[in-house]
């Protein structure tokens, strides 16, 4: 490929790999959450349910800074995870993927419970009077049925992770080859001169992914209603 | 056997409580009978686990499966009740075969009970088993939710209005798989219904609920008899459910004569072979009586009978409890009629039985 400079493509193949790796992270936490919020009856539930939404709400910056304060090396977590395992998430690819996983938890909550809210709780309850534990039954019964909604949600925070920034630049800083995505890039472009052109490039590149990102959500939640018996095969 | 003494308080309800304590036998089919709401399936849901009764004890088998006393609650996935649903609640994920499995799977190694091919040719589910259940029809739902309970292995059946939801066509087509079920395996089922032609097909024993408590509980035959529980003597097709054999068939005059104790009933032609006991609703508004032997009459059945009791009915109405030996009959009358004709008890009446609701299978099924 000769459109994009090997600086801009590092910057391109950073993005992908933070969105991934933040989409891994916060994939089956934000599974557990949303079933407690569906289905589990506790106190503080409704504490829970706003606290997961904070980083919808709250500026991005906010939540970079808070995640530096935590996980700083001086941090509270971040002090115990140098000491004892020697991982350092600040200024790392790590932390850029952590503040992008942080930041679109959400995302995958509200996807993933709205799905849960779709099953009908009497298919649980058959399972149980089938013999089917609780792990059984979440694993035979309602993973499968909220399968489209874990994937549609975490196509949608992969592709929100590809331009977080406010949280990344913030927590992770913007350093070129290990924390630089593309949002931070084509930051950095608008910042020199002449960097209209890497800017316009780099701009129309992530345009083109979310648009093939888009098509391909599409496309797999169409396949997986099928594959489920929800429309008539 | 199912002990079960129970007490719930729904919370915000209208003021309702249940509150009800019937046993059942080990085998054969209980039914729970009684209008919509009066708590017939909140029991069954407690049998199965699926509701934590406020207080009460539930013990099936010498197993306790809930004492509130105690402080003692079985979860459902060890307690083995198999259940029907209305809404059957097939797991739409997977094809009706792994749903029949489902169960099978997670039954004890020790555990007997029907295999896979025996249950699927039972239900005559054989041609369904690739398919998804989105492409099944009600009845076939029904039919394969029922496999799926069976083959679960369970202790108990619990049926919670299985066939409420279907219409009457599929109802059909369902009732005699649930008739052969009963009739093939020796589990004990509790079945809840609202509906009696349900009751007269399957249920060895009844218990009547009304506004969450039980009203009575005994045979079907014993039930039918009494005129003091209005949900079953109000009722239009109010009647005495008798239990009869086939004696034998005239088809020259196309009937088939059945036997009671107490006497003989000539109903229109059946297939059912002699010596199979079948069961018969003789509806009180089908019964007339006269003082007299009547003559020339295109009626069939004209019985000797004693009049028991004359009790008061609805509006203008009498019912007459009439004894023909052991068995008895209801016939419902005008109060008019009782004044004209002198009815009171200890008089000898003819007993003219205008039509018989036969029930095929009822006692147990011959087919």
């Amino acid at each position: 490929m000769t459109w994009l400079s090997p600086e801009e493509w590092q910057a391109v193949r950073l993005s992908l790999t933070v969105a991934l790796r933040s989409v891994a992270f916060s994939l089956p936490p934000a599974v557990l959450v949303a079933w407690l919020l569906a289905r589990g009856r506790f106190p503080g539930r409704g504490l829970l349910d706003a606290f997961v939404h904070l980083p919808l709400v709250m500026p991005p910056v906010v939540i970079g800074w808070l995640l530096l304060v935590t996980f700083g090396i001086r941090g509270p977590v971040g002090a115990l995870l140098h000491d004892w395992f020697g991982v350092r998430l600040v200024f790392t690819t790590a932390g850029a993927a952590l503040a992008t996983g942080v930041m679109s938890f959400p995302l995958i909550v509200r996807a993933v419970r709205l799905s849960l809210d779709a099953v009908d709780p009497g298919l649980e309850e058959a399972a149980r009077t089938l013999g089917a534990g609780p792990l059984d039954r979440f694993v035979t019964v309602t993973l499968p049925l909220i399968a489209p909604g874990i994937l549609s949600g975490a196509i949608t925070a992969f592709a929100a992770g590809l331009g977080e920034f406010g949280a990344v630049i913030t927590f992770a800083s913007n350093i070129p080859g290990e924390t630089q995505t593309l949002p931070l890039a084509i930051y950095s472009a608008t910042q020199t001169p002449d960097g209209e052109a890497v800017a316009a490039r780099l701009a129309a590149f992530s345009f083109a992914m979310a648009v093939v990102g888009l098509l391909l959500a599409e496309f797999a939640g169409r396949r997986m209603q099928a594959l489920l018996g929800r429309a008539p095969c | 056997m199912l002990d079960l003494a129970i007490r719930h308080s729904f919370p915000g309800g209208q003021g309702f409580t249940l509150d009800a304590a019937f046993t059942a036998p080990g085998a054969g089919v209980t039914t729970i009978f009684g209008p919509s709401g009066c708590g017939k399936s909140t029991v069954l849901a407690a049998v199965a686990g699926l509701l934590r009764p406020g207080q009460g004890r539930i013990v099936l088998d010498g197993t306790v499966l809930f004492d509130s006393a105690a402080r003692r609650m079985v979860p459902p996935e060890q307690r083995r009740c198999g259940i029907v649903f209305q809404d059957s609640r097939l797991f739409p994920h997977l094809s009706v075969e792994t749903n029949l499995r489902y169960g099978l799977r997670r039954a004890p190694r020790t555990a007997e009970g029907p295999g896979m091919e025996e249950v699927v040719s039972l239900l005559g589910i054989g041609h369904l088993l690739g398919r998804r259940p989105v492409a099944l029809s009600g009845g076939e739902k029904q039919r394969v939710a029922l496999g799926r309970a069976l083959l679960s292995r369970p202790r108990l059946l619990l049926m919670d209005e299985p066939l409420a939801a279907l219409d009457a066509s599929r109802k059909a087509e369902v009732l005699p798989f649930l008739a052969r079920l009963r009739e093939r395996f020796s589990i004990p089922i509790l079945y809840v219904t609202h509906a009696l032609d349900e009751v007269d097909r399957l249920a060895d024993r009844l218990v009547l609920m009304e506004a969450g408590r039980v009203l009575a509980c005994g045979t079907l035959e014993a039930l039918s008899a009494r005129t003091d529980l209005p949900i079953l003597a109000a009722r239009r097709d109010a009647g005495v459910v008798l239990g009869c054999t086939v004696l034998g068939h005239a088809p020259e005059q196309g009937v088939t004569r059945l036997g009671f104790p107490g006497g003989e009933f000539a109903v229109p032609l059946e297939s059912a072979v002699p010596g199979a006991p079948v069961r018969l609703r003789i509806r009180a508004r089908d019964v007339s009586v006269a003082t007299e032997e009547p003559r020339n009459l295109s009626m069939q059945n004209v019985l000797p009978a004693v009049v028991e009791a004359v009790e008061a009915g609805r509006a203008h109405e009498a019912m007459l409890r009439l004894r023909l030996g052991p068995s008895l009959l209801l016939a419902r009358v005008t109060q008019d009629s009782v004044h004209r004709l002198g009815l009171r008890p200890g008089l000898p009446v003819w007993a003219l039985v205008k039509a018989v609701a036969f029930t095929p299978g009822g006692g147990d099924n011959p087919a």
